[in-house]
């Protein structure tokens, strides 16, 4: 069985995991207890076999080919960022007796973690598994496209691999270890291969009568899901949820759960405790169960609940039901897939955090309901309660997309950087500004919780140039960094040691650390590669372009200027009150704001200039008090003198807490409002696409009537191929306006949201310095009084 | 302009300086004082049980110009020469308020009715001060001369206090200034002769270098302290233009920020008004003193000038006198004029000597009482402060 089961793994391992567990499952209904593992790999393979052949619709092969070319990304990426090459290579060969496929498989899949050949050399060693094999050949490189699925995948492979090895040490464990190596077969499948065979035997004597219905539905469900998934990122994920949860289902045990839990734990910090902690079983539960459970199909969302709760049972259930119904319980092991899937993505969420959230950033949850909605068809066939528990899927997936996104904002709060040690590199005019950039994250998505690189001034405003490409176009609001200052920078360059150029670095380092927060707290920007690039990587490629009196920042100029004039000439007809009135607002605020920068520079300079008085008076008042004749009056003099000595320091301390909480919290907001204004442009020019397009679609439809009024019935089929064509673009420039006007105002909405908060923190901080300096005040003249009343 | 004072403002402004003696017998102030243009017409007012005056109670309308010359006559009076003559009111100076609110007025396109309100305000407030305080001044240099034992009994002081009518003081012609010029200069230059002469006492010699030294010192921090004054005003007109800006931008405001702005705004126009008392209060207690004692110095300088030109006189007469022994020639003559000389300087040595320890006594409590004051009003204006923030911080952090 054990060999079996680990033939039947092998093939499976990464994306077939899954299918190998449901295969297993079915296997083991078939079976039931003897060769379960063996069974279910048979059937697995079978399933797919028959599901490719049997079952003309692609669909369910895609499923699962892309069930397994995710896993394979996993193993890949998780090899490459984790170094679990090596790691997945021992298992592997640790496993190489059970199943000497799976090694291969594994070591494959290590060795070349999205490469077809891994695929191969899987396929070759199993049956079931060529077809996998071409499965994965083509889903794999898609997958393998997505860097975030590999990410997670890699994650979520590092987790299952612990856990794998934590079911393989534990023989009570292999219940759940056949779950888990079925998971996790992919990295670990032949340890838990050899579990879950043993352990799958066991479970499915126990499961399989009652849980296997319930299983049933769902995997049918789940299965009719998975084969529309034509999305790879999907698959896999659900695949490697499906793994985990199961897994973490089967693992029942204690040791494997906390084990597993552990991992994730540390990878994910807090998700992953949840996730596995209440756990798996809640987390499954959790989604699968809110609507499925209300609704018939909730029997099967039951289902996956108790595994949770009796992960054997569960497990046992779902494998018999897949067994009973060979292909269809593919199908239900793909869509049980993709519903754990859909658990999963809130586990994962959990689990994975940033994970997740990648993921529903990604659009691969739509195409998952999508492909829920589309597979519900070919579950059909399997069970009718499939098409319900799809739908409830799609429910649950929605919902999971919108836990996503709630938990990509507590997110924010989870990543926190820090811009220190400006240092001064090179001489003369060459010479810039380094500074270390800190990141301290319990976010998954980097390797490291913290880490620290050296970036100079332009690779920050270099930053800002990808982002803004990248982004301002769609709409989103990029927070801009500190502006280029030739003046005082050449001031730092000539090495003039004073302190307005000590306050201007300090300035512009406190400035650069609130713009790469402000970046990072934004959940889409933190997705972006090049976000993670500047972050994480040593040496960046130098920014170019950013030099303000360069030939590119020449051309930026004249490229604004042009923009400027096309922004005078296009007289939007506002048709949304929202957007007419925010705009007033915002260019009103940032008139105001402009204005009120300037009024409290003035105050610093104001303040400063108080400081320097007050210290000119207290030299003063020394002096008097050495040429008084009468002691105690002397005495009170230089008191007196000595007070306004802390007086000047209190202001001159008021005077920075003016500049650097007040006058830089006004910039950032100038910088910001501009920021906002800049995402109304980009709309207004989509409208202006929008217009000239329906412009020029009205012209050609006037030159059709007029080629029909003259009857030129040959150029009039070029004209109505014309019009087709400009329909088409009307169209998609209209929606590509509908898209960006909602994503301006989502992000306006933010912004104004941030922006409260932001405000009031950081003006309680300013006025709380403020409060300080009085308090110290009085101490100081109440200190005085007496000195006072003490003249004689 | 026109401008009025009253008196419960007025007793307020009186803390400046002096220690004066309250003798029931003369007391004067000025309860009221008309702003007219360039000139000012203060009322002043006298209530005494001295018989030399015709009535107990009177009022007689003067000018800045009129004190002046009081001052002037009693510094060119002989007798007086060993007394510290009370320094004279500083000419009232409206041109600064005046310029500032002209310059208000050109601004006023840029600022927001609120803020133009508020600045306007601030300037009339501004003005005000600078009234009060030139009547202030006024009053003080009378009630010294009244507190004065010699300088009391004055005639021309009585004239002054009595007289019904407008002095019709006549303005100094453009003689007259070139001739007061002049006199300075040969003063000055007298000075410079005379610092070579040995003292012979050395009360005189230890307040002569005590009194140059602590002329230049305290006229040096009266200037500090003008300025320093000037950057808490400047500030507080600061907290007004951010106070209207910040209400302006919450006025525009729709979000959840509003509020924030809001409470700031309002938070700075308190702000803005306590910054404006540490001013004026520092101005009043600080400034103030320094500057009267700057120009009570300068008098008592021109008093050890006096008796030093006795000296030198005196040593002359001796000259004289030992010449005319020599020639024996006019020596009865030459013997009445070393008395007199010797007399006067004698005289201006005892009275001079009484003079500066009691200026010496009145200047340590004026400025015990003016420390004390200011020192009390800046930790009212603090704790005021303190109040405000915590308030406001509270108000944020509830909403």
């Amino acid at each position: 069985m054990a060999t079996s089961s680990e033939r039947s793994p092998p093939p499976f391992p990464d994306s077939e995991d899954h299918d190998v567990l449901d295969s297993e499952e079915v296997g083991g209904r078939d079976s039931d207890e003897d060769d379960v593992g063996d069974e279910l790999f048979t059937s697995a393979v079978n399933s797919p076999l028959t599901e490719h052949g049997s079952t003309p619709s692609p669909a369910s092969q895609p499923s699962d080919v892309s069930m397994k070319p995710p896993r394979d990304i996993m193993d890949d990426p998780l090899i490459e960022p984790l170094s679990s090459q090596t790691e997945n290579k021992p298992t592997s060969e640790d496993a190489s007796e059970p199943s000497d496929d799976f090694v291969d498989l594994t070591g494959n899949i290590t060795d070349s973690p999205g490469d077809a050949a891994t695929d191969a050399t899987e396929i070759p060693l199993d049956e079931p598994a060529d077809d996998f094999v071409d499965l994965f050949g083509g889903e794999a490189e898609a997958p393998r496209g997505k860097v975030v699925v590999a990410d997670v995948t890699i994650e979520t492979a590092a987790h299952k691999r612990e856990a794998a090895d934590d079911v393989t040490d534990p023989p009570g464990d292999r219940k759940t270890g056949s779950n888990d190596e079925e998971q996790e077969a992919k990295e670990t499948s032949t340890d838990s291969i050899i579990d879950l065979s043993d352990d799958l035997p066991a479970g499915d004597s126990q499961q399989p009568p009652p849980a296997r219905d319930r299983f049933v539905d769902p995997l049918v469900n789940l299965l009719s899901d998975s084969p529309a998934a034509a999305d790879a990122k999907i698959p896999s994920r659900a695949t490697v949820d499906l793994f985990e949860d199961e897994g973490s289902d089967f693992f029942a045990d204690p040791r494997q759960h906390k084990s597993a839990h552990q991992p994730q734990k540390s990878l994910f910090g807090e998700p992953d405790e949840d996730l596995f902690g209440e756990p798996l079983g809640a987390a499954s539960k959790k989604p699968v169960s809110k609507e499925p459970r209300g609704k018939p199909v909730a029997t099967k969302a039951g289902s996956n609940v108790s595994n949770t709760g009796g992960p054997l049972q569960e497990a046992a259930d779902l494998f018999s039901e897949e067994a009973v119904t060979a292909v269809p319980g593919i199908k239900n092991a793909s869509t049980v897939n993709s519903k754990t899937n859909g658990v999963h993505s809130e586990e994962e969420t959990d689990i994975f955090a940033e994970a997740t959230v990648e993921l529903s950033l990604d659009s691969p949850r739509d195409e998952r309901r999508k492909d829920v909605s589309a597979k519900p068809s070919a579950s059909a066939s399997a069970l009718s309660a499939a098409a319900s528990l799809a739908k409830s899927q799609s429910a649950s997936l929605e919902e999971l997309d919108e836990e996503g996104g709630e938990e990509e904002q507590e997110d924010e709060f989870e990543i926190s950087i820090s811009v220190k040690d400006p240092e001064k590199i090179g001489d003369g005019m060459n010479a810039y500004m380094a500074y270390k950039v800190t990141t301290q994250t319990q976010l998954a998505m980097f390797r490291n919780k913290t880490f620290t690189v050296r970036r100079r001034f332009s690779d920050f405003l270099g930053l800002y140039e990808k982002l803004s490409e990248k982004h301002g176009p769609n709409g989103f609001i990029v927070p801009p960094p500190p502006e280029k200052s030739i003046l005082g920078m050449t001031k730092v360059k000539v090495g003039k040691e004073d302190s307005s150029s000590a306050d201007f670095v300090e300035r512009r380092r406190a400035a650069l650390e609130r713009y790469l927060q402000r970046v990072v707290n934004h959940p889409s920007l933190l997705q972006d590669p090049d976000v993670r690039e500047f972050l994480e990587r040593e040496e960046l490629p130098r920014a170019v372009g950013t030099q303000a009196l360069s030939g590119a920042g020449f051309l930026k100029m004249i490229n604004k200027a042009t923009d400027a004039v096309s922004k005078m000439t296009i007289k939007m007809n506002e048709s949304d009150v929202w957007f007419e009135e925010k705009l007033q607002e915002v260019e009103s605020a940032d008139q105001q704001f402009r204005k009120l920068h300037t009024l409290v520079e003035s105050l610093v300079v104001h303040r400063k200039e108080l400081s320097l008085n007050t210290a000119s008076f207290a030299k003063s008042t020394a002096m008097l008090g050495s040429a008084e004749d009468n002691t105690a009056l002397s005495r009170a003099l230089s008191q007196l003198a000595e007070v306004e000595d802390k007086m000047e320091q209190l202001h001159q301390e008021q005077a920075a807490n003016d500049t650097f909480s007040f006058a830089e919290l006004i910039a950032d907001y100038v910088r910001l409002l501009g920021a906002v204004r800049g995402s109304f442009d980009h709309r207004m020019k989509a409208w202006q696409r929008w217009q000239d397009a329906q412009a020029a679609l009205q012209k050609k439809r006037e030159t059709e009537a007029k080629l029909l009024w003259a009857n030129k019935p040959d150029k009039l089929q070029l004209a109505k191929e014309e019009i087709a064509e400009w329909e088409v673009k009307v169209t998609q420039y209209e929606r590509d306006f509908d898209k960006v006007s909602a994503t301006v105002r989502k992000e306006v909405n933010r912004f104004d949201k941030e922006k409260a908060k932001n405000f009031k923190r950081e003006i309680i901080n300013y006025l709380e310095c403020h409060l300080q300096s009085q308090q110290q005040l009085i101490k100081y003249w109440e200190a005085f009084l007496p000195e006072a009343k003490a003249i004689a | 302009m026109t401008s009025s004072i009253d008196e419960s403002n007025k007793e307020k402004m009186r803390s400046v300086s002096v220690d004066l003696n309250h003798d029931a017998s003369l007391l004067i102030d000025i309860p009221d004082a008309l702003c007219e243009r360039d000139k000012v017409k203060f009322t002043v007012h006298t209530k005494t049980t001295l018989s030399s005056f015709q009535k107990p109670d009177f009022s007689v309308p003067r000018q800045h110009e009129d004190f002046i010359w009081l001052h002037d006559t009693l510094v060119e009076t002989e007798d007086y020469a060993g007394l510290i003559i009370p320094p004279a009111p500083p000419k009232p100076d409206f041109e600064s308020p005046r310029e500032k609110m002209h310059k208000l007025g050109e601004g006023e396109a840029t600022m927001t009715k609120e803020e133009y309100t508020k600045m306007k305000q601030e300037l009339e407030a501004e003005y005000l001060a600078v009234f009060k305080k030139t009547v202030q001044v006024h009053e003080v240099f009378l009630q010294r001369l009244s507190s004065h034992p010699f300088l009391s009994k004055d005639r021309n002081f009585q004239i002054f206090l009595e007289y019904d009518q407008d002095l019709t003081v006549r303005r100094k012609n453009a003689k007259e200034m070139f001739g007061g010029f002049f006199k300075n200069m040969v003063k000055s230059a007298d000075e410079v002769l005379i610092s070579g002469i040995k003292e012979v006492d050395d009360f005189f010699e230890q307040e002569k270098t005590f009194l140059l030294d602590y002329y230049s010192k305290i006229k040096d921090s009266t200037a500090k302290a003008e300025k320093m004054t000037r950057s808490h005003k400047n500030i507080a007109d600061d907290y007004i233009h951010i106070s209207a800006t910040l209400s302006t931008l919450s006025a525009d405001d729709t979000t959840a920020n509003k509020k924030h702005l809001e409470k700031l705004a309002d938070l700075f126009e308190k702000l803005r008004k306590v910054e404006g008392r540490v001013a004026s209060d520092q101005e009043l207690k600080l400034t103030e003193l320094l500057r009267y004692y700057m120009r009570d110095i300068q008098a008592a300088k021109d008093l050890l000038y006096r008796r030093a030109r006795a000296l030198v006189d005196y040593e002359n007469s001796n000259k004289a006198l030992d010449k005319a022994r020599l020639k024996s020639k006019d020596i009865p003559q030459a013997e009445q004029h070393q008395q007199q000389c010797l007399q006067k300087f004698d005289k201006l040595s005892d009275s001079g000597k009484k003079e500066l320890t009691s200026f010496k006594g009145r200047r340590v409590v004026a400025f015990r009482k003016n420390l004390i004051e200011m020192a009390e009003l800046e930790i009212k204006h603090a704790k005021n402060n303190v109040t405000l923030l915590q308030g406001c911080i509270d108000l944020l952090k509830s909403i």
